[in-house]
């Protein structure tokens, strides 16, 4: 048993904290107030290499462990949670299609163009009518000679509107449901049949790019398919959505954490009744609950991070990571608000943003009551 | 061009509290960073051997764990590290230190520019740099806010109070730096990895080739007699009114406290 990271993680830890504290956190509330998309942080960490940190060195990447990048994704989401899943979106789901399904010419064509930051990725599976019922998928892939000619539409994309990658969910045969799933790779620039649709005008992060994409005829050709196989699509979603839901967990954990930083800073500064707050025996125990579930969330994330690390089966430990993190940011949220009172209430003060932003915690990369149905299954085996 | 880097691993002041009672700085729990304007040195060594694939060796004294400050001048870009680790080290002032690294850089040899940093946050000395100058007999240029290599010499802005001097000077030579001199950077992941591969050399007194008899504390010819923080200033004052008034307000004040000078 070791709870301890390694030099080299406690090293990557205090290079992000100082860069979030600097250079990211300063800009969170003017990309949530102007819906300003973060695009300077993004240059900024593909310029350290963070966004190619799931991406094999041989192909320009960082290669870092998942604790490790557990820990980026913690201290970004800190700072600014719309920069934490727009980096989140390219370096956990858009990425993780290709470094772990892609054939050999498919990982020398995108992955250092992903990892250099010089092509922002997204992820696009959900539609109006399919999102963790992945099966339901209606977005069509008819061959015709050496391309696929996609129809349909996603909805709900994280970086939809700002990526110049995209791999996308679409069947070759609605027949085969789940066996007929494919995923491909798209360069969105000068793609004909490729449009925009709508913009998300959403509750929080308000500064990341959520947008529908509608296909019409849109040609791609064969060389794109991830994989090279058809009937890979259903394997590679679940696959993605394992693995991005640690992240997604610990998005909640930062949030939590810079909710409770403020009011850890308000209670020693806010006098009531003649004496400052943290005199109050009520409000210390909150805060003692506070840090403790904050802590609790935190070890299930990064235990799940170390199970996977260890090539070991992880869809448990994720699924209760995501499930405790995202009802951690929460209730934190709510509980460091309610410690600002009136004030927290104001958009004076980042409380309401960090509430707003918490709440996509529960609900994107499967709900909680889709976690629920994930540990169920686990629990009590397939079959039940 | 070799270039050697000297760095000191200090507490983070921003998050220092000093013990009113024993006037000491209380370090449990402390993070210690790169001392700011020693990281701006490094930065600027970086950026020169960019230019002209100079080699950085960075040097720094003190216990174990300043190991992870030479691992992130690594991670920055240094080429190799070494930390003078030795009891006989403890305790030193600034001569003692001065000695110490100025004999350390001698048996490092083969150098064409020191940097350091300005000074350290912790002591607020800015003596070693001058010191080490002074033990090696090599040129000094101070508070450098730009630095311009050229063959075999610099080229270096010198901040003063109301200006800056430009000093040329021959090579070797050694430039304190001060944080203006360049934006601050952040590891990056690839620098991180490669500082991981690499050694940090520790080298002790004898490994060093320093003189015994002019390091640790006991050869320090200064000691701390007493520190203490000096008390808080009181409120300040403040004025309402018309502007004029004001102005008249602040030159009664002034006269009744004798400042005004030749009014």
């Amino acid at each position: 048993m070791n709870f301890d990271f390694t030099p080299k993680q406690l090293a990557i830890k205090k290079m992000i904290t100082e860069f979030v504290d600097s250079e990211v956190k300063p800009y969170a509330d003017e990309a949530d107030k102007e819906e300003k998309f973060p695009e300077k942080q993004i240059k900024k960490l593909a310029k350290l290499g963070i966004m190619g940190m799931s991406i094999p060195e041989k192909y320009g990447g960082a290669e870092l462990d998942n604790v490790s990048q557990t820990i980026i994704m913690e201290e970004v989401s800190r700072g600014c949670s719309a920069t934490a899943v727009s980096m989140g979106a390219h370096a956990s789901l858009a990425c993780h299609p290709l470094v772990n399904f892609g054939t050999e010419d498919q990982k020398k064509r995108f992955l250092p163009k992903l990892a250099s930051g010089e092509y922002l990725g997204a992820f696009a599976l959900t539609e109006p009518n399919a999102g963790s019922d992945a099966v339901n998928v209606q977005t069509t892939a008819v061959k015709d000679k050496d391309e696929y000619i996609i129809n349909g539409n996603k909805i709900f994309i994280t970086n939809g509107g700002t990526a110049d990658l995209i791999n996308i969910v679409a069947t070759t045969d609605k027949g085969k449901r789940h066996h007929g799933l494919a995923v491909f790779t798209l360069e969105t620039k000068d793609l004909k049949g490729f449009e925009l649709g709508k913009k998300e005008d959403k509750l929080g992060l308000r500064g990341s790019n959520t947008q529908e994409l509608v296909f019409k005829d849109m040609r791609v050709p064969k060389e794109n398919m991830v994989g090279g196989i058809e009937g890979e699509g259903f394997k590679i979603s679940m696959s993605v959505f394992n693995s991005g839901r640690i992240g997604i967990g610990v998005q909640g954990v930062g949030i939590a954490q810079a909710a409770f930083d403020e009011a850890l800073k308000y209670i020693q500064e806010r006098e009531q009744f003649g004496r400052k707050l943290h005199k109050f025996q009520a409000l210390q125990f909150m805060l003692s609950d506070m840090a403790t579930r904050i802590d609790a969330a935190r070890l299930l994330c990064y235990r799940a991070a170390h199970v996977k690390d260890q090539g070991k089966r992880y869809v448990k430990e994720a699924a209760m990571a995501k499930l405790y993190g995202a009802e951690t940011a929460m209730e934190i949220t709510r509980k460091a608000l309610q410690i600002h009172g009136g004030y927290g209430y104001t958009k004076d003060y980042p409380l309401e943003r960090f509430y707003r932003d918490a709440k996509i915690t529960e609900i994107y990369e499967g709900t909680s009551e889709i976690q629920r149905l994930v540990i169920a299954a686990e629990l009590l085996g397939r079959g039940f | 061009m070799n270039i050697i880097v000297c760095i000191k691993q200090v507490p983070d002041t921003n998050e220092v509290k000093i013990d009113p009672k024993t006037g000491t700085l209380k370090r449990e729990g402390v993070p210690t960073i790169m001392n700011p304007d020693d990281k701006h040195a490094l930065i600027e060594a970086v950026k020169i051997k960019k230019k002209t694939k100079a080699q950085i060796t960075v040097l720094s004294m003190g216990p174990p764990q300043a190991e992870e400050a030479l691992r992130e001048a690594l991670a920055l870009g240094a080429d190799q590290a070494i930390l003078l680790c030795d009891r006989a080290f403890a305790g030193s002032d600034t001569w003692a230190t001065a000695n110490a690294i100025g004999g350390a850089i001698k048996t490092i040899g083969n150098y064409d520019l020191l940097l350091f940093g300005r000074q350290a946050i912790d002591g607020d000395t800015a003596q070693v740099g001058p010191q080490v100058a002074e033990l090696l007999n090599i040129p000094q240029i101070t508070y450098a806010q730009k630095i311009e290599t050229e063959k075999n010499k610099v080229k270096v802005e010198r901040q003063m109070e109301d200006g800056y001097e430009i000093i040329e000077s021959n090579i070797p030579c050694l430039i304190t730096c001060i944080s203006e001199i360049n934006e601050t950077e952040y590891p990056t992941l690839k620098g991180i990895r490669q500082a991981y591969k690499k050694e940090v050399k520790v080298w002790s007194a004898d490994q060093a080739k320093v003189d015994k008899s002019k390091i640790g504390l006991l050869n320090s010819p200064t000691s701390v007699k007493k520190s203490f923080t000096p008390p808080a200033k009181g409120q300040g004052q403040t004025l309402k009114g018309s502007i004029k008034d004001i102005a008249k307000e602040i030159i009664d004040l002034l006269k009744e406290r004798e400042l005004t000078g030749g009014f």
